[in-house]
């Protein structure tokens, strides 16, 4: 069953047609890839499935609802997103992690921020400011801020592009060691083909704003390359 | 040396403001010996300055006749070009006339109407109106001020925002951090001018009484009146505009509108 559902979903942004017409479902406990080269729209459709941008046309159905009949803010708890960059907020760790709970009036524990950071390889990073914090473990934070929602989807938006090769590998099996632990379903975009074949079961492939394939990443990627 | 050769008060004051201009035109010519050329915008500067002081100088001859709800009238007339003036400076925030025209309308309005219903500021329209605009005016800069921060500081946060939000927080929470800085810095200018009165300057307001005679301890006591009032007056206009502006910062499905050149 599709827990979460885009259909005909189309954005434009003063007078340009960013995206036209895409329909995606995405089963729970699946992850998928959104490739395609830059500027065909990738970020673009990721920003509406949490609803950061209103489609134009078409809505997206979140186990079965249509998202716009949810607040807004419960429904991006639900739908989580990871970022390019990790934006974290000032202050510790601890606070940032702290923060997505405490919208709803929801502590933390010292105990579930513990465990948070040892699923992403940071024990004992609690009570560190965020700005002595590398490339890597920003972004490492801003999973386990995300994780701290306890979403049913989580988005990621390119998680490792703005980091070097070295921590861009450790992030990349981190996520999926994650998102199998929690059985999480992930819809994540990326530029990098070979990225997508690592972490996807499924890909959809968009190009100037539209989808021009979906299937198993093997099938896709491999008609890829073959064109 | 001028008070003696003039018997009429009008044309005493246009003799003092020749003088004054003459000063201002030797600062000019010294800066034009160090090719500083700043001689049109001075000329017009000073023409239009006199010009619309003796016009403002009229109204107040037509004003002193008129019954005392005029007074009113022209507060009111000075909050709505007060608010046009602070919108100018937030132009990229959807409904920033109405906030600013709201914010200045209860924060200086409102302590107006407590001053004078507490005989702080006497119920004449010599009293009352440039009284007023004192506190219009401050409350115009503070709002301009916390406007253009709070567009500065959002459109330079946008992911921070977007952070905040994707986490199932409120445009309220989103954008807290920059309501609170915005308000601070709204509130410099007032503070200054709370810490260094006496000090730094002697504001015209105090000035004008020792000129025109009052007893000097009552005039120090009353300039600080006016300054804690426009202190007060602007404390309030701000805490309305920025806590208004925040909802025009957001669609109604709580997404960022306020994106700057990033959109």
């Amino acid at each position: 069953m599709a827990i979460i559902c885009g259909e005909h979903l189309g954005r434009e942004v003063d007078g340009k047609r960013i995206l036209e017409d895409i329909s995606l479902e995405v089963s729970e406990g699946e992850v998928v890839a959104i490739v395609g080269p830059s500027g065909s729209g990738k970020s673009s459709l990721l920003r509406l499935l949490n609803r950061l941008d209103e489609p134009t046309s078409g809505t997206v159905y979140f186990e079965g609802k249509d998202y716009r009949t949810l607040a807004p803010a419960e429904l991006r708890r639900r739908v989580g997103m990871v970022m390019q960059t990790a934006f974290l907020f000032p202050g510790t760790v601890a606070e940032n992690i702290r923060f997505g709970p405490a919208q709803r009036d929801e502590p933390l524990s010292e105990q579930a921020i513990g465990s948070l950071l040892a699923q992403v390889g940071l024990e004992g990073f609690a009570a560190r400011d965020v700005h002595n914090l590398s490339g890597g473990e920003a972004q490492r934070v801003a999973l386990a801020r995300a994780l701290a929602n306890s979403p049913a989807v989580l988005l990621m938006d390119e998680p490792t592009s703005a980091l070097d090769e070295d921590s861009k590998l450790g992030i990349e099996s981190l996520i999926s060691a994650v998102v199998a632990s929690h059985r999480l379903t992930c819809v994540i975009v990326t530029h990098d083909l070979q990225q997508a074949g690592r972490m996807a079961g499924r890909v959809a492939l968009l190009s100037s704003g539209r989808l021009v394939r979906t299937g198993l990443t093997r099938e896709v990627l491999g008609a890829e390359r073959q064109s | 040396m001028l008070n003696g050769n003039f018997s009429n008060h009008f044309l005493l004051g246009l003799a003092q403001a020749g003088l004054a201009a003459v000063m201002v035109i030797a600062a000019m010519l010294l800066a034009r010996r160090r090719q500083i050329h700043v001689e049109r915008e001075t000329l017009i500067a000073l023409l239009r300055g006199l010009a619309q002081v003796i016009a403002v100088g009229f109204v107040f001859i037509v004003l002193l006749r008129g019954p005392r709800w005029t007074s009113g009238i022209i507060l009111a007339c000075m909050m709505v070009v007060a608010a046009m003036t602070s919108a100018r400076r937030a132009k990229s925030i959807p409904g920033a006339f109405q906030t600013s025209l709201c914010a200045i309308a209860v924060g200086a309005g409102l302590i107006i109407v407590i001053m004078v219903l507490s005989g702080v500021i006497a119920r004449t329209i010599t009293a009352l109106v440039p009284v007023g605009s004192m506190l219009i005016a401050s409350a115009m800069n503070s709002n301009a001020l916390a406007l253009d921060r709070f567009r500065a500081e959002v459109e330079s946060h946008v992911g921070e925002i977007e952070a905040a939000l994707a986490l199932g927080a409120s445009p309220a929470a989103a954008v807290a951090r920059f309501v609170q800085i915005s308000y601070r810095a709204s509130l410099i200018p007032p503070l200054n001018n709370l810490r260094t009165l006496g000090i730094v300057w002697i504001p015209g307001l105090m000035t004008g009484m020792l000129l025109s005679g009052s007893p000097p301890l009552y005039a120090a006591v009353y300039q600080f009146v006016v300054i804690a009032m426009m202190f007060a007056a602007s404390g309030l206009t701000c805490l309305i505009s920025t806590g208004l502006i925040r909802a025009h910062a957001f669609t109604p499905a709580q997404q960022l509108r306020l994106r700057g050149k990033t959109a």
